[in-house]
C-alpha cells in the first residue's frame, strides 16, 4: 500500500519544477492549436479550447502515461466536420461524449493489445494523411487572400522555424503569433483574423447535458462519428504513448491511458468542448521542456485556462495568417518523412498499404476509413505472400514421396491440389507435411480430395509428418478416413 | 595518455570517421577503452516507435545502428562498451561526459540532420564549449 502511495507521489511531485516550467510553456503552445483546430472542426474556438482545457486536467489525474499531453487535436477535428456542418453544434458535444463512452469500453476490455495487429506501414500512413489533411485545410484560408496574407504567413513561418536558433526558453510558434498579431494590429491591415471565425468568451467552461433529443435517432447520428472518433483518438493516443515510454525510457499503463481518454472525453463533452486525444508534437514539447509528471500535464491545462480568461479579448485579434504559419509546421512535423526517404529500401507491398491509407485518407477525409483500407489491404497482401505453398516429389523404391512445404488453408488448397499427379504408375504413395502446416476445414478438404482422387486410382496413400495440430485438426474433419469415403459430386 | 575514451556516435559518415581515429588513439595507447555513446533524441524515438512498434524490436535496431562501429573496434581489438542515452543529443552528450572521468571526448564535426543543424546550430561546437574533458572534433 505504502508503495502505491509512494508511486502516486512520484508521478505527480517527482519532478516539481521541471513539470511546472514544461506545462507552462505547453500551454502557450496549446493556444493556436486548439484555435486551429476549432476552425477545422468548424466549431468557435472556445469549444477546442475548452476542451482542450477540459481534457488536459482530467487525464492529468485518470491517464496511462505520466507527462504525455491531450487536448483537441487536428485527427479528431477532421473527423466532425460534416457532423458539425450537417447538425451542428449539440450534436458534437453528444457525439464526444459518446466516444468517451466508447473509449473507456475500449480500456475496460483491454482492447488495446489489439493495436498489435495494425501493420505499421497503416501507421505511417494514417500519420502522414493527417498531416496533408492538416496542410490542406490551411488552403482554404488563402481563397482571395492578399500579398498581406502571404506575407505573414511567410513571416511566422521564419519566425518558427529560425528563433530557436536565438533561444529556445519561449516556444517559437507564440513568438511567431505574438509578432505577427501586433503588426497586424498597428498596421491595421485588415487580415481575417480569429474574431472572424467565431467568438471567444472570456468565461470558465459550464456544465451541461447537450440539447438532443434522446432517441434511436439521434444515436444513429452520432454514433458512426462517435465510433471513428473513439478508434482514432486511442490510435493517436497509443502511438504518443509508446513515444513518450521510448523517449522518456519508461512503461507506461496502455488500458489505463484508454480509460482515462474516454473519462477526459465524457467530461469535455459535458463542458461543450469538442472530443480529443493524446499529441504527439506537444507531448515531444512537454519532455523536451522538461516535464514528466502528471503535474506537467495538470499546469498545462489550468495554465490555458488562466490564459483563456485574461487573453480572450486579444485571441480574437489574432491575424488567421499566424494561425495558418502554426498549422503548415505542425503538418511538416507531423509528416513522416523518412517513410518518404526510405521508399526504396521498404518492401513494394509495405509502401503500397502505406499509400493506400493515406490516399484513401486524403480522398474520403476520414482517418478511420484509411485506416480500414489499409489494414484490409496488408491482410490480403500477407494472405498472398504466404499462400505459396511448394511440393516436391521423389521416388524412392517403388514408392513416390511428395514433401509439402508452406501453409494448407484456404488461400493455398488450389496450388496444393494442382501440385499433385494423379495418374501417375506408382501405386504406393507417401505425402509428407513435416514443413507444413494446416489451417482450417478448407485445408483438410484439399487433403481428402487428393487423397480420394488417388484412391480412386488404385493408389495407397500415407500422410506422413502431420503435427500434433495439424493431425487433430484432420481427426476431426477428414472424410478420407472414414469407411466407404468417397469424392463428392464435383 | 587517453586511456578512458568517449565516442559519440550517431550513425553518420563523420561520425564513422571519428570512430576510426578513437580507435587509432586507442589501439596505440595501453589498456584504453571507448565508450560508444548513441543519443536517441525525440525525432527519432517517434520515427522508431512508428515504424518498428514492438520495444523488442526498436531495440534490436538500435544495437545494429551501433554495430559498424563495433565491429570496427573489435577488428582492431579495442574494448569497448555502448551507453544508449535519451533525449536531445548536446545535452545528453554533455551530461554524460561530464558525469564521467573520461579522458578524451572525440564527436564527428557534422551529424546525421544537416536541416536541424542549420536550425539549432551543431552538436560538435556545444560539446566542445561545454565538455571539461579534453574534447576531439574530427573533420
Amino acid at each position: 500500500m505504502s508503495s502505491k502511495v509512494n508511486l502516486i507521489k512520484e508521478e505527480w511531485f517527482g519532478n516539481v519544477r521541471g513539470d511546472v516550467l514544461a506545462g507552462i510553456v505547453v500551454a502557450l503552445a496549446l493556444i493556436p492549436e486548439a484555435i486551429a483546430f476549432s476552425i477545422i472542426a468548424g466549431v468557435d474556438p472556445m469549444v477546442g479550447l475548452y476542451a482542450s482545457f477540459c481534457i488536459a486536467v482530467v487525464i492529468a489525474f485518470v491517464g496511462g502515461r505520466p507527462g504525455m499531453i491531450s487536448a483537441a487535436t487536428g485527427a479528431m477535428a477532421l473527423l466532425m466536420v460534416t457532423l458539425v456542418a450537417d447538425h451542428g453544434l449539440q450534436y458534437l458535444f453528444a457525439a464526444t461524449i459518446l466516444t468517451g463512452v466508447l473509449q473507456i469500453l475500449f480500456g475496460v476490455l483491454k482492447l488495446s493489445r489489439f493495436m498489435k495487429f495494425i501493420p505499421r506501414s497503416v501507421m505511417i500512413g494514417f500519420v502522414n494523411a493527417l498531416a496533408i489533411l492538416i496542410f490542406m485545410a490551411q488552403l482554404d484560408q488563402f481563397i482571395d487572400a492578399t500579398w498581406v496574407m502571404y506575407t505573414m504567413v511567410a513571416g511566422a513561418l521564419a519566425i518558427i522555424y529560425l528563433l530557436p536558433r536565438v533561444t529556445k526558453a519561449v516556444p517559437s510558434p507564440l513568438v511567431a503569433i505574438v509578432v505577427i498579431t501586433v503588426i497586424a494590429i498597428m498596421t491595421n491591415s485588415g487580415v481575417k483574423t480569429v474574431g472572424d471565425m467565431g467568438a471567444i468568451t472570456s468565461a470558465l467552461p459550464a456544465f451541461f447535458i447537450p440539447n438532443v433529443p434522446l432517441n434511436l435517432e439521434t444515436l444513429q447520428i452520432i454514433f458512426p462519428y462517435a465510433l471513428a472518433l473513439s478508434i482514432v483518438g486511442l490510435l493517436e493516443s497509443l502511438l504518443t504513448a509508446n513515444i513518450v515510454d521510448d523517449m522518456t525510457d519508461t512503461a507506461s499503463d496502455k488500458n489505463k491511458e484508454s480509460r482515462g481518454q474516454g473519462i477526459a472525453n465524457i467530461i469535455a463533452g459535458c463542458f461543450g468542448g469538442m472530443a480529443g486525444c493524446a499529441m504527439i508534437g506537444q507531448s515531444v514539447i512537454n519532455v523536451k521542456s522538461g516535464g514528466r509528471g502528471r503535474l506537467s500535464t495538470l499546469v498545462a491545462g489550468v495554465f490555458l485556462l488562466f490564459l483563456i480568461l485574461v487573453l480572450g479579448n486579444i485571441v480574437v485579434q489574432i491575424p488567421m495568417a499566424a494561425l495558418v504559419g502554426v498549422m503548415i509546421m505542425v503538418s511538416i512535423g507531423t509528416f513522416d518523412w523518412s517513410s518518404v526517404k526510405g521508399l526504396a529500401k521498404t518492401p513494394v507491398t509495405d509502401s503500397i498499404v502505406m499509400v493506400t491509407t493515406t490516399l484513401t485518407t486524403v480522398i474520403t477525409h476520414d482517418l478511420s476509413k484509411g485506416v480500414f483500407a489499409g489494414i484490409i489491404l496488408s491482410a490480403i497482401f500477407f494472405v498472398a505472400k504466404i499462400s505459396k505453398v511448394h511440393v516436391t516429389s521423389r521416388i524412392e523404391g517403388d514408392q513416390k514421396i511428395y514433401s509439402v512445404t508452406g501453409q494448407v488453408f484456404f488461400a493455398s488448397v488450389d496450388e496444393l491440389i494442382a501440385a499433385f499427379d494423379y495418374n501417375d504408375e506408382h501405386k504406393e504413395v507417401v505425402i509428407d507435411f513435416t514443413q507444413a502446416q494446416i489451417w482450417d476445414d478448407s485445408g483438410v478438404a484439399a487433403l481428402d480430395k487428393i487423397v480420394l482422387k488417388l484412391r480412386a486410382n488404385d493408389v495407397h496413400v500415407r500422410l506422413t509428418g502431420l503435427n500434433p495440430p495439424s493431425s487433430k485438426l484432420i481427426d476431426r474433419l477428414a472424410v478420407h478416413r472414414k469407411p466407404g469415403a468417397k469424392l463428392s459430386g464435383h | 595518455m587517453f586511456k578512458n575514451i568517449m565516442l559519440a556516435y550517431d550513425g553518420s559518415k563523420h561520425a564513422l570517421r571519428a570512430a576510426e581515429k578513437a580507435a587509432f588513439l586507442a589501439e596505440n595507447t595501453e589498456g584504453a577503452s571507448i565508450t560508444i555513446v548513441y543519443v536517441v533524441d525525440s525525432a527519432t524515438s517517434k520515427e522508431d516507435v512508428l515504424h518498428f512498434a514492438s520495444k523488442e524490436v526498436i531495440n534490436e535496431t538500435r544495437r545494429k545502428r551501433l554495430k559498424t562501429v563495433e565491429d570496427l573496434l573489435e577488428e582492431k581489438g579495442v574494448s569497448y562498451k555502448h551507453e544508449i542515452l535519451h533525449g536531445e543529443a548536446p545535452e545528453q552528450i554533455v551530461g554524460f561526459a561530464n558525469s564521467q572521468e573520461f579522458d578524451l571526448v572525440v564527436v564527428g564535426s557534422r551529424g546525421l540532420n544537416g536541416l536541424q543543424e542549420m536550425v539549432l546550430g551543431s552538436v560538435s561546437h556545444k560539446v566542445a564549449k561545454r565538455v571539461k574533458s579534453p574534447v576531439m572534433i574530427i573533420k
